[in-house]
């Protein structure tokens, strides 16, 4: 038996496990119900509203646009916020003691965050789909919201990672994750178009992958005429899997050197600090 | 006997800090050995170097066999680390996490040495089975603490390092695990190195303890060799009118002789109290703590020889 091939196996397991306990806590159910309360009451709120030069209801167009920073948030914030306080609480610490065990705990991360995806999505999806109509133009739509969600994963996953590997502690991730997300998500045209801001922004906002991912998924709900609304009037299907691809590659280079960082230096000293550290809030 | 830890001349700095200067001392297979020492007297810094989860600016250390920095996957394998969890975990159960935490050694499973333990003997052997199946947020500090040793020789490790294990401990708490200790140490045959700076649970625990003072090995002996070192030293109190005076001393009659010569009905209160090993060790602790540590590992060695 490999042992580290069996570390890989017993940190997939790890993550199903961890799923699981998760959609039984009622603290992450809240987190889910949360964000399905926001969106589905925002589109509620804009459902008479229809989009300047088209047919299109403000839903139809929001949903697609707003489950891409979605899922670009809990990409990136969910994996940060675990590796922070994980690294914090013992729990990489409990796997450097053990065989391959920091291989069997990154194991568990991915999976864990990738299948956090599917109660985020559905949360959102299924109550938007029961209170509005026409939301998706053809039912072909789904195979491509299935890659755009895939390539968006590969893409801003290990931004989270990195993110949650460099992050001094959780307590900085507003500054440090928070913060710089959340400003992407408003240059990102998802609220209103990436055309009515300065062309600088617009280059900016281009650069990272939360626009692509929202693109993308518009392209897959709306009608092809609803690309005129687009830069370019188009939907831009290369330039989505160029970009989105990009971070992918960079993030599968530079993820395993940070996390590797990150693991050699957690030691039982850095756990009691950080424990003293948090019963200390003013300093 | 086997030598399972081999320290020379381990020397390690933060910054401007020196916190070892030259630590030598050894551990055979089989024995509970204790490193005593204050706070800050690198106690931490020694195990964690061991453990191989921190990186030493100089010296040599061999832990079963190859150097910790950079031992292999199997090493680890061959050693428990009991952590001093927090609160991680929370969602898991005593039952699920050991077992989750023993698969990562079924690769290393030898004849003769079946590993991981089996998880509801474990659970047994550490007095959890009536908490197993409840989460660990739920779990008193005792039974967390006792949830550590578990998860540290879940892999039957030859050697296990404990890094101040009872720290915050009520003394029943305290009691059991010593006990617990014991039977692994009689059962098991594993040895033991463990960090303290609480003197009572190295005279419990260990078959020889080393004191760690002014960043050097200042003693290595065992228990009852200390003890003996110190005996014939006794400490003097007494009162001349409003002034209290106390003093340490090798000859208490001579030294009572001359003070009665010197204040004849003037002096008070008098006691002669035969030096313990504890006051040794706590003399050393507060010269350490005022700042002086090299006089400090100094005087121990005059009292102690």
């Amino acid at each position: 038996m490999n042992a580290a091939t069996h570390a890989w196996r017993l940190g997939l397991r790890r993550g199903w496990t961890e799923f699981v306990q998760s959609i039984r806590s009622p603290q992450d159910q809240g987190y889910y119900l949360f964000t399905a309360v926001l969106t589905v009451g925002y589109l509620w709120t804009q459902r008479d509203e229809v989009v300047d030069g088209t047919d299109l209801t403000a839903p139809t167009v929001l949903l697609p646009s707003i489950l891409g920073a979605l899922i670009c948030f809990g990409m990136v914030i969910g994996p940060a916020s675990s590796l922070a306080m994980e690294k914090e609480d013992g729990t990489l610490l409990r796997h450097k003691a053990v065989p391959h065990g920091v291989q069997g705990y990154f194991a568990g991360q991915l999976l864990f965050h990738v299948l956090g995806l599917l109660p985020q999505l559905l949360v959102v999806l299924v109550p938007s789909f029961l209170l509005f109509e026409g939301l998706m133009s053809e039912p072909t739509g789904w195979l491509t919201v299935t890659w755009v969600v895939l390539l968006g994963l590969v893409a801003t996953l290990p931004l989270g990672l990195v993110l949650g590997g460099l992050v001094p502690s959780p307590q900085k991730l507003g500054t440090w994750g928070m913060l710089p997300i959340l400003f992407l998500v408003g240059i990102s045209g998802i609220f209103y178009p990436l055309e009515q801001l300065w062309g600088w922004v617009q280059v900016l906002a281009q650069a990272f992958p939360v626009y692509w991912v929202a693109l993308g998924l518009r392209s897959a709900f709306l009608p092809d005429s609803a690309a005129a609304l687009e830069v370019g009037e188009s939907w831009r299907v290369l330039e989505t899997v160029g970009v989105l691809g990009a971070w992918a590659v960079v993030g599968a280079l530079v993820t395993p050197v940070v996390l590797r960082r990150m693991a050699r230096r957690q030691t039982g000293s850095q756990v009691e600090a950080a424990r003293e550290a948090s019963m200390q809030w003013v300093r | 006997m086997t030598t399972v830890v081999e320290v020379r001349d381990l020397r390690m700095r933060y910054g401007d800090t020196d916190v070892l200067t030259g630590v030598d001392f050894h551990v055979e297979a089989g024995e509970v050995v204790c490193l005593l020492g204050p706070n800050g007297a690198g106690k931490t810094t020694t195990i964690e170097i061991l453990e191989g989860f921190r990186i030493r600016s100089a010296g040599e250390v061999g832990v079963l066999g190859h150097d910790p920095a950079t031992a292999p996957e199997d090493w680890r394998a061959r050693t428990g680390v009991v952590l001093q969890s927090w609160r991680d975990h929370p969602r898991w159960t005593p039952r699920r996490l050991l077992d989750h935490l023993g698969r990562f050694f079924e690769p290393y499973s030898e004849p003769g040495r079946p590993r991981p333990h089996d998880t509801a003997l474990l659970l047994e052997t550490v007095g959890l089975t009536e908490h197993a199946d409840r989460k660990l947020v739920t779990l008193s500090g005792g039974q967390r603490r006792r949830l550590d040793v578990a998860a540290a020789i879940v892999g039957r490790p030859e050697l296990l390092f404990l890094d101040e294990p009872t720290t915050g401990f009520d003394p029943q708490a305290r009691r059991e695990f010593h006990d617990l200790i014991q039977r692994l140490a009689a059962a098991e045959g594993t040895t033991i190195l463990l960090t303290t700076h609480d003197l009572a649970e190295a005279e419990k625990l260990a078959t020889r303890v080393l004191v760690l003072a002014g960043g050097q090995i200042a003693a290595d002996d065992t228990v009852d060799g200390l003890a003996r070192r110190v005996e014939g030293e006794a400490t003097v109190r007494w009162r001349v009118g409003a002034e209290r005076r106390t003093a340490a001393v090798t000859d208490a009659t001579a030294f009572v002789r001359d003070l009665l010569d010197t204040h004849g009905d003037a002096l008070a209160d008098l006691e002669v109290r035969r030096a313990s090993l504890e006051e040794a060790y706590l003399s050393l602790v507060r010269r350490h703590e005022s700042g002086q540590q090299d006089a400090a590992a100094r005087l121990f060695t005059e009292v102690a020889r």
